[in-house]
C-alpha cells in the first residue's frame, strides 16, 4: 500500500502532509477522503449536467484539427501514396516514423497498468484508467499509418492470415508479418483489460446515474455486475493474469516493431540494441505523454488529491530511468559504429551527425538527454508542475526526431553514393500527423467525458478504512467522516 | 419464465468492511453457507472468511495459452509448408524460429481473451436482472460505500425469524429482505 518511511528530514509527517502521522506510511491519495467523497468527485465529472464549456471548446478544436487528418487521407485515397513525400531511397517516411512514435507512446499506459500492478505499485491505480485510455487512442493513431501505407487501405486485411480466392497467405518469415501479429494482438489485449477493469466502475455510474438513458447505458457496460465477493475474487484473479500477460506483451510488441529495422541489413538499423533501446524509448515517451495529459486534466477537473505530488513525481524517476537507457543506447550506437570498423557503419554514423540532416540528431539529443536528463535527478525540478509539463512536451518532440533520425538518416544515403538521395515530406504528410493529434485528443475528450477517468473501486482500496489491523472499525469512519 | 414467489434472503447492510467480515465469520460459524457479500472493492478478509479464494480463472487461461500456441504455431506450418509452398529466398519451408513470434503473440491473445471472458462466464455474467436488484437499499451502497452481507433462503439453516434475530446482533444499518 505505502512504501517505508526514509530517514529523511523532508520525509517527516511535520513536513509532508502526504505522510500518515500514525503509521508514518507514505499514502498515495491525499487524507480526507471517504468511500463516499471518492465516488462523488471520480462520478460525478462523467455524470454531471453541467459539461464544462471548455470541454466543449477543445472538442471543437480537437475534431476541427481531426479534419484535416481525415482531408489528408481521402486525398490519399483518391491519388495513392505518390502524394507523400515517399521516394527511393527514402521508402520509409512520415508513416513508418509516425506509427512507430505512436506505438511507443502507447506502451506507457500498459507498462503502468500491468508492470506496476505486478510490483504492487500501488501508486499506479490513480492514473491507470486514463493512461490504458492513452494506449488505446495512441494505438488507434499508430494503426492509421501502416493501413494507409500499404497503397490500397481497402485492401489491408491481405495482412491476415484469411482464405483466399489466391490461395496465398502470409509470409510468416518477415517481421512486417509478425507486426500485425504484435500490434493486432496489443490493441485487442489492451481493450479487454481496459474494459474489464471499467465493469465494476460501470455498475457504479449505473446505481448513480439520474437520467434513465444513463442508467440503460451505463447498466448496459456493467453487465450486471453487483460486487459479490465471488465475482471479485475471480475478477482479481483474471487482472492479475492480464497484467502478467500484458507484460511480455508490451515489451514484445516494441521488440517486433524494432525487427523491422534489426533484420534489415542496412547500417544504423542492423543492430542488437534495437528491441531494448526501443521498448525503454517507448515507455520513455509514453510516460512523457501521460504527464502531458495528466497535469492539465488533474488541473481542470481539480484532482489534485487524487492525482498528487507524488504520482508525478515518481513519473518523473520512470523517466530518468528510463531516458538512460536510451541515452545508452545512443551511447552504444555510436560507439558500434566505430568499433566494428566497419566502413559503412562509421559513414552512417558520420552523416547522421554532421551530414544534411545532421541538425535533426543533435535536437534529439538535446530533446532527449541534455534537457531531461540534467532536470530529472533532482526532486526539485520533478516537482514543478510547470517545468514537468513542458519537459513532457520536449521529450515527445525529441523521440519523434529519435524515429525520424532512425528511418531517414539510415536509409537516404546507403552503400552507393550513386544511389543517394533525400527525404522531404509533403503537406499531405504533415496534415495527416497534424490530423492524428486530433483524433488522439477527440477521443480523449470523449472518454474523460463519459468514463470515469479514476478507477472508483480501486482508489477505495487504498483508503485507509479498508485496514484490518486491529483498529477498530467505527472508530476510523468516525475520524474520516 | 415462470414467475417465482418467495424470499431470495436476508440482507444485512453495513458501513463498514470489518463489521461485514465479523458477522461473515460469525454467520459461518454459526453454520449458514449459502450467504455471498457485496463490497464496493475486493474485500479479501471477507473471501477468507466465505472461504472463496480458489477460482478457475487460472485453469481457464491456461488452456487458452496452450490452445493460442498450439492454433498459431499448426497454422503458420500448414500455409507455409503444406497448404502453399514458396521457395523464397532459400529459406526452409518450415522455418520454425521465424513462426515462434506470431506464436508467441497468439498465446498471449488467446490466454488474455481466456481470462477476460473466462472470468465472465464463471461469474455468470451479463446478468442484468438479479433479485438483489430489488431491495431498496442495494443499488444505493453495493457500489458506493456499504458493505452487505445476505444469508441467502436455500441454506437449510434459513428461516425468516431466527436468521433476522441473527444478523441484527451485528451492528448492521438495516436488514431487509430480499424479494424473489
Amino acid at each position: 500500500m505505502a512504501t517505508k518511511p526514509l530517514h529523511d528530514p523532508y520525509r517527516q509527517p511535520v513536513n509532508d502532509p502526504m505522510i500518515d502521522p500514525v503509521t508514518g506510511e507514505y499514502t498515495v491519495i491525499a487524507p480526507g477522503h471517504n468511500f463516499t467523497s471518492v465516488t462523488r468527485k471520480i462520478a460525478n465529472v462523467v455524470l454531471t449536467s453541467h459539461t464544462p464549456l471548455g470541454w466543449f471548446f477543445g472538442l471543437i478544436v480537437a475534431g476541427g484539427i481531426a479534419s484535416i487528418g481525415l482531408i489528408a487521407i481521402t486525398w490519399l485515397v483518391l491519388k495513392g501514396t505518390g502524394i507523400w513525400g515517399v521516394t527511393i531511397p527514402g521508402a520509409w517516411g512520415f508513416a513508418i516514423v509516425n506509427f512507430v512514435w505512436w506505438i511507443g507512446i502507447g506502451h506507457a499506459g500498459t507498462l503502468i497498468s500491468a508492470i506496476l500492478l505486478l510490483f504492487k505499485q500501488s501508486w499506479r491505480n490513480s492514473i491507470n484508467r486514463f493512461a490504458e485510455a492513452m494506449t488505446i487512442f495512441a494505438v488507434v493513431c499508430a494503426g492509421l499509418f501502416p493501413v494507409l501505407h500499404v497503397g490500397r487501405p481497402w485492401l489491408g486485411y491481405w495482412l491476415l492470415p484469411l482464405p483466399n480466392t489466391m490461395n496465398i497467405w502470409p509470409q510468416f518469415r518477415s517481421p512486417l508479418c509478425w507486426d500485425v501479429f504484435a500490434v493486432s494482438t496489443y490493441a485487442t489485449i489492451s481493450v479487454v483489460f481496459w474494459y474489464i477493469g471499467m465493469i465494476p466502475d460501470f455498475g457504479t455510474l449505473r446505481d448513480k446515474a439520474q437520467l434513465p438513458f444513463a442508467k440503460w447505458f451505463y447498466g448496459l457496460l456493467s453487465l450486471g455486475w453487483r460486487g459479490s465477493t465471488r465475482h471479485w475474487m475471480r475478477y482479481e484473479t483474471a487482472s492479475l493474469l492480464l497484467a502478467g500477460l500484458s507484460t511480455p506483451l508490451v515489451l514484445s510488441v516494441h521488440t517486433v516493431i524494432s525487427f523491422d529495422f534489426a533484420v534489415a541489413a542496412l547500417p544504423g538499423w542492423h543492430t542488437t540494441i534495437f528491441p531494448p533501446y526501443f521498448v525503454a524509448g517507448a515507455v520513455y515517451s509514453g510516460f512523457a505523454m501521460v504527464l502531458t495529459l495528466a497535469i492539465p486534466i488533474r488541473k481542470f477537473y481539480h484532482m489534485e488529491d487524487l492525482v498528487t505530488m507524488r504520482h508525478l513525481d515518481n513519473m518523473g524517476k520512470v523517466m530518468l530511468c528510463t531516458g538512460l537507457i536510451v541515452a545508452y543506447g545512443y551511447g552504444m550506437e555510436v560507439f558500434m559504429a566505430w568499433y566494428s570498423a566497419s566502413h559503412w557503419e562509421f559513414f552512417m554514423m558520420w552523416n547522421r551527425m554532421f551530414g544534411p540532416i545532421g541538425w535533426g540528431y543533435w535536437l534529439l539529443i538535446l530533446f532527449n538527454i541534455a534537457i531531461p536528463l540534467l532536470t530529472l535527478w533532482w526532486r526539485k525540478w520533478r516537482t514543478n508542475v510547470a517545468w514537468l509539463f513542458t519537459l513532457s512536451i520536449v521529450v515527445n518532440i525529441g523521440m519523434w526526431f529519435e524515429r525520424f533520425v532512425i528511418v531517414i538518416t539510415s536509409l537516404y544515403r546507403d552503400f552507393l553514393p550513386s544511389s543517394w538521395g533525400t527525404y522531404r515530406a509533403t503537406k499531405w504528410d504533415y496534415m495527416l500527423y497534424l490530423g492524428t493529434f486530433g483524433i488522439f485528443t477527440f477521443l480523449f475528450l470523449l472518454f474523460v467525458r463519459f468514463i470515469p477517468m479514476i478507477p472508483m473501486n480501486e482508489i477505495k482500496m487504498m483508503l485507509p478504512q479498508t485496514k484490518f489491523n486491529g483498529i477498530d472499525a467505527e472508530e476510523t469512519i468516525e475520524e474520516t467522516a | 419464465m415462470p414467475v417465482e414467489e418467495g424470499v431470495y434472503g436476508l440482507l444485512a447492510e453495513f458501513n463498514t468492511p470489518q463489521a461485514m467480515v465479523k458477522a461473515t465469520v460469525a454467520a459461518r460459524d454459526a453454520g449458514y453457507r449459502r450467504m455471498e457479500c457485496y463490497t464496493p472493492y475486493p474485500v479479501e478478509e471477507a473471501a477468507t472468511a466465505l472461504d472463496v479464494h480458489r477460482n478457475r480463472v487460472p485453469l481457464v487461461t491456461l488452456m487458452g495459452g496452450l490452445m493460442g500456441l498450439t492454433t498459431a504455431f499448426l497454422m503458420q506450418t500448414w500455409m507455409s509448408a503444406i497448404s502453399y509452398p514458396i521457395n523464397i529466398a532459400g529459406r526452409p519451408l518450415f522455418s520454425w524460429p521465424a513462426f515462434i513470434i506470431p506464436a508467441y503473440e497468439w498465446t498471449i491473445l488467446f490466454a488474455g481473451l481466456s481470462a477476460a471472458f473466462g472470468m465472465l462466464g464463471l461469474n455468470g455474467l451479463p446478468q442484468p436482472y438479479h433479485p438483489l436488484f430489488n431491495a431498496p437499499n442495494f443499488r444505493v451502497g453495493a457500489t458506493d460505500d456499504k458493505f452487505f452481507l445476505c444469508l441467502e433462503a436455500t441454506d437449510p439453516k434459513f428461516d425468516l425469524g431466527e436468521t433476522r434475530d441473527f444478523l441484527e446482533q451485528f451492528r448492521a444499518v438495516s436488514v431487509v429482505e430480499v424479494d424473489l
